[in-house]
């Protein structure tokens, strides 16, 4: 990492890190209560509300059987995957300005995931028996419907979060080593377990790296997979707009973008908060930048792709379908997509953009509004137009809805804070290997190992 | 035969819609628009038949009222020289059912009759199946329904109530086809005849317009009605193979003729 040329040493990290863990000041407090509160308020007292009174506490009607909750799912799922994604691929490629970022990066993998899985229970009119859509041996004899995508789905997340949870655990297994030499009392009891008795030997440090590059080589297709699966469950359908073979790669670039651009809000965040400004700079939100570039001109081509389909289907459910997006009930969210998702972020084009901390914040921010935006769109507009003229509706969220995604989003900023007092959310080691070894001081070992 | 054409053949045979070589009985309706007033005569019958719920005003200006069958109501032309059609819609009871393939749990499955059939206790609501409805006649519980006395004193024995978080729909009066089948067993006979076993909406109907039967029996009333010239599916060319067949209105083009 270039920038890290300031005189920053080995104990300064663990110093930082440590103290990230260790020195827990009012405001973090104070934050956690009131995200917590929220979550409380605005997620669990509604979705009990709910699991009282049935769907019917949301605005769901006869056409919009499917509404913001499953809209929700798509977009955590989403969220979650440019972290370990983006963390695998930038292993696999040798960038070196992963380290910083990436264990922060595959928090949010996790915790957007737990998110998406907990919509899938608000979303579904009987959640105590959501265990029915796993293949487990039981006295009824009966298996779930393996032709159904919404199963493939079931397995495509489960597999996808098992294999993000070992990727984050293994990666931290020395930073937990590294923490645990430095604390005292039940934090030591506590990290002491978490590092499986790592002691930093040749031979652990390879077994490690084997493994850890092993795991990243799994998870991309595992990554890949599950958003494409997740498309399949609107794809498989006949409904007009809903029908498209572009919907795979149409998710994955979308997740991927709406990721990034997580990443790049989390890691402002993180640079604010815990003053890790020497470790997350202004190139890493020039790369990030650069990527959203990319992501966003990929997804305005198959936005393009999309209503050319349509159009090019020449039926009249389709045309009517595409008319109803563009122009209908919902046309302004539709342009707000189109501006905060294809215009905003060809700012990016600037370098001077890309490496203002700000502009990029608001940036992340808006990306994700609009991504949500196009989740939502996607539910709305199919399903409101679909063959029978006389089954067209309107679907409009009500207030429960709207608390239970403010209160998601609230559940997410929990789990996160949660997350950066137990875990170093800086990978020490690995900011470590970028940096030269100390040479000043004569007692150190000339090709010291980097823990 | 070798093993790539045994496995063809058992993968061709699994490949049958609901698994079943061939079905037993395969249960078709036609309906007449020729001879439909519109009167919902038959919406009521359902509704008193199958314990559908009274939502009341509220949840039907939402949208959610729950109608197994329902009259839908097209207006055609302009002002003055304007027609209404009606055409009634319920499930069609589907041989290539896109509702089946999606439920994660098969809580939407094809029998043996041909039926598509909707188990209740197995639905865990994810409601894709009214999403993959082209139909649209799929019909979900936004909450636990209460009847007033002494509508409650009315509900049919024979039919479940269902209670919130589930999806319900056209059974075509599955219960009146199993008292059926099991009183043709007791007379010792193989099947059920012809008109033995009628639908609410069909046993409703004033005009007649809605015939039931046996598709495979071709001496049947309804096999006679389904070779009528007029006979179409709707969405036929969504290839979901419908076993309810329509026939259609036939009008003078000439308003002016008489």
């Amino acid at each position: 990492m270039p920038a890290e040329s300031n005189d920053l040493q080995y104990a300064d990290i663990h110093r930082d890190v440590v103290r990230s863990i260790v020195e827990t000041g009012r405001t973090y407090y104070i934050t956690l209560a009131t995200a917590a509160g929220i979550t409380l308020v605005c997620f669990f007292f509604p979705w009990f509300y709910q699991l009282y009174y049935g769907i019917g506490a949301a605005g769901m009607n006869h056409p919009g059987v499917w509404g913001t909750y499953l809209a929700s799912f798509i977009f955590w799922i989403g969220l979650s995957h440019s972290g370990t994604l983006l963390s695998c691929v930038l292993h696999l490629t040798n960038s070196p300005w992963r380290k910083a970022i990436y264990r922060s990066a595959e928090a949010m993998t996790l915790f957007s995931l737990m998110v998406a899985a907990t919509m899938v229970m608000v979303h579904l009119g009987r959640p105590w028996f959501i265990h029915w859509t796993v293949p487990y041996p039981n006295q009824m004899e009966l298996w779930p419907n393996f032709r159904s995508p919404l199963l493939f789905d079931v397995m495509a997340v489960t597999t996808y979060l098992t294999g993000s949870s070992l990727f984050i655990y293994m990666g931290t297994i020395p930073d937990f080593a590294a923490v645990r030499d430095r604390t005292t009392g039940w934090r030591n009891h506590m990290y002491s377990l978490l590092s499986l008795g790592w002691r930093g030997t040749d031979k652990e440090w390879h077994r490690l790296h084997w493994a850890y590059t092993f795991l990243a080589v799994l998870i991309i297709p595992l990554a890949v997979s599950v958003h494409s699966i997740v498309s399949w469950d609107f794809a498989m359908s006949i409904v007009p707009a809903l029908h498209q073979t572009i919907f795979a790669p149409y998710f994955v670039v979308g997740a991927i973008y709406s990721g990034t651009a997580g990443i790049v809000t989390v890691m402002f965040v993180l640079r604010k908060s815990m003053n890790f400004g020497q470790y997350i700079n202004a190139s890493h939100f020039d790369n990030l930048g650069k990527l959203l570039l990319v992501l966003s001109l990929l997804w305005t081509y198959i936005n393009v792709v999309e209503l050319f389909t349509g159009w090019y289907s020449g039926t009249s459910t389709e045309y009517e379908a595409l008319k109803y997006k563009l122009f209908g009930y919902y046309a302004l969210m539709y342009w707000e997509m189109i501006l905060f998702c294809a215009v905003l972020p060809l700012l990016c084009i600037f370098k001077r953009f890309r490496t203002s901390f700000l502009p990029m914040l608001i940036l992340s921010i808006a990306i994700n509004i609009g991504m949500y935006t196009e989740r939502f769109l996607i539910i709305a507009t199919s399903l409101s137009r679909q063959y029978l003229p006389d089954a067209w509706g309107l679907y409009v969220p009500s207030l429960v809805e709207i608390s239970i995604l403010i209160g998601s989003l609230a559940l997410f900023v929990t789990m996160f804070l949660l997350f950066v007092k137990i875990f170093p959310s800086v990978s020490m080691y690995e900011v470590k290997e970028t940096m030269d070894t100390p040479k000043a001081e004569p007692a150190a070992p000339p090709q010291g190992s980097p823990a | 035969m070798n093993f790539l054409e045994r496995f063809a053949a058992g993968w061709r045979k699994n490949r049958k819609p609901g698994y079943y070589d061939e079905f037993d009985y395969h249960w078709s309706m036609t309906i007449d628009l020729d001879r439909c007033t519109g009167c919902e005569a038959c919406v009521t019958a359902c509704q008193a038949e199958n314990n559908l719920p009274i939502v009341g005003e509220k949840a039907m200006a939402k949208g959610r009222e729950v109608q197994w069958i329902r009259i839908e109501r097209y207006w055609e032309g302009e002002y003055p020289d304007i027609k209404l059609r009606f055409i009634p819609m319920m499930c069609q009871q589907c041989d290539a059912a896109p509702c089946e393939t999606v439920c994660p749990v098969s809580a939407t499955y094809h029998n043996q009759d041909g039926l598509n059939t909707q188990i209740y206790n197995r639905c865990i609501g994810t409601r894709s199946c009214a999403v993959y409805c082209p139909y649209e006649v799929r019909y979900f519980n936004y909450n636990d329904h209460k009847w007033d006395s002494p509508l409650d004193q009315q509900l049919n024995p024979d039919v479940t109530v269902r209670e919130k978080g589930v999806m319900e729909k056209c059974t075509f009066c599955i219960q009146r086809i199993r008292q059926a089948k099991d009183h043709a067993k007791d007379d010792g006979r193989r099947r059920v005849r012809d008109g033995e076993v009628q639908p609410a909406c069909v046993q409703s109907c004033p005009t007649q317009a809605l015939v039931f039967g046996d598709a495979k029996d071709p001496t049947s009333q309804v096999s006679k009605s389904m070779n009528d010239p007029r006979a179409y599916r709707v969405l036929d060319e969504l290839n979901t193979a419908p076993s309810v067949v329509y026939l259609k209105k036939v009008e003078a083009k000439d308003n002016h003729a008489g």
